[in-house]
């Protein structure tokens, strides 16, 4: 195939926050298909019997399972978010500069809540005891 | 009159009659998963406990089956659309990119069929 032009030409703009917003929802979205693969291998695990369950436990229970936890939910707060966001563009709301960088602030700030309250849950001690 | 010059139309570029079916369902999906990512994400934070007989008594409790495979089946069918636009954005070289559309798609048919076998072995056992 020959080499085509390729679009956006994303160097030559100066950067603003949307920019970081824009690609947070893609990392964030092939995070959560890893997630969605975790939670999976967690029901299926679940499906298998109490052994299998019992093997997985204290991976979960972990300081690394509670961190990798913790980042997942971050990522699906944040990606649900924005992806409010991305709903209200499609229906022609918020296109104006002023109004896509209030809403980007608003979905850091939700975000950042949302997360710290989860993150809270995750690690309050108890939290997931076997 | 076309519109499309004559050698896109002998190369097969233009129209695959597919129009914005991608794009719209990556939004349909999306606004049915929203509320389901809502509760699922309230129920995971509220288990009591992370041991094997809470979390199978929570699958199979109620409503839990249908809304866990309605949700397993609208996030697995929304990450194979969204992951295969990164591919096409980011992956170049025919082979390359061809075996990683092939591997989005089968490992997100993977996913969705092993979690929607998981909660039903639970919930059917649970019931039984």
């Amino acid at each position: 195939m020959a080499e085509r032009p390729l679009s956006p030409h994303l160097t030559v703009y100066r950067w603003g926050y949307t920019m970081t917003l824009s690609i947070l929802h893609r990392m964030t979205g092939v995070a959560l298909a890893f997630a969605l693969l975790g939670l999976v291998a967690w029901l299926v695990s679940a499906s298998l019997g109490p052994s299998a369950f019992a093997a997985l436990v204290p991976l979960l229970t972990s300081a690394a399972g509670k961190i990798i936890a913790a980042l997942a939910v971050t990522a699906l707060i944040y990606h649900f978010c924005n992806g409010l966001r991305h709903l209200a563009w499609d229906l022609g709301f918020g296109y104006e500069r002023v109004d896509a960088r209030r809403s980007a602030v608003l979905v850091m700030v939700v975000t950042l809540i949302a997360a710290a309250i989860c993150i809270y849950l995750i690690f309050r001690p108890g939290a997931g005891a076997a | 009159m076309s519109l499309r010059a004559p050698l896109a139309r002998v190369l097969s570029h233009g129209s695959a009659r597919d129009g914005v079916g991608h794009w719209l369902t990556e939004r349909v999906t999306a606004i049915a998963l929203a509320p389901l990512i809502v509760w699922l994400l309230l129920q995971l934070l509220s288990l009591p406990a992370a041991d094997f007989r809470t979390v199978t008594s929570w699958i199979g409790a109620g409503w839990n089956p249908l809304l866990l495979i309605l949700t397993l089946l609208l996030a697995s069918w929304h990450s194979w659309l969204g992951v295969q636009v990164v591919i096409e954005d980011y992956v170049g070289g025919f082979l390359s990119r061809s075996a990683a559309l092939l591997l989005n798609t089968l490992l997100h048919g993977l996913v969705a069929a092993a979690g929607v076998y998981a909660v039903l072995r639970v919930a059917l056992r649970s019931a039984a």
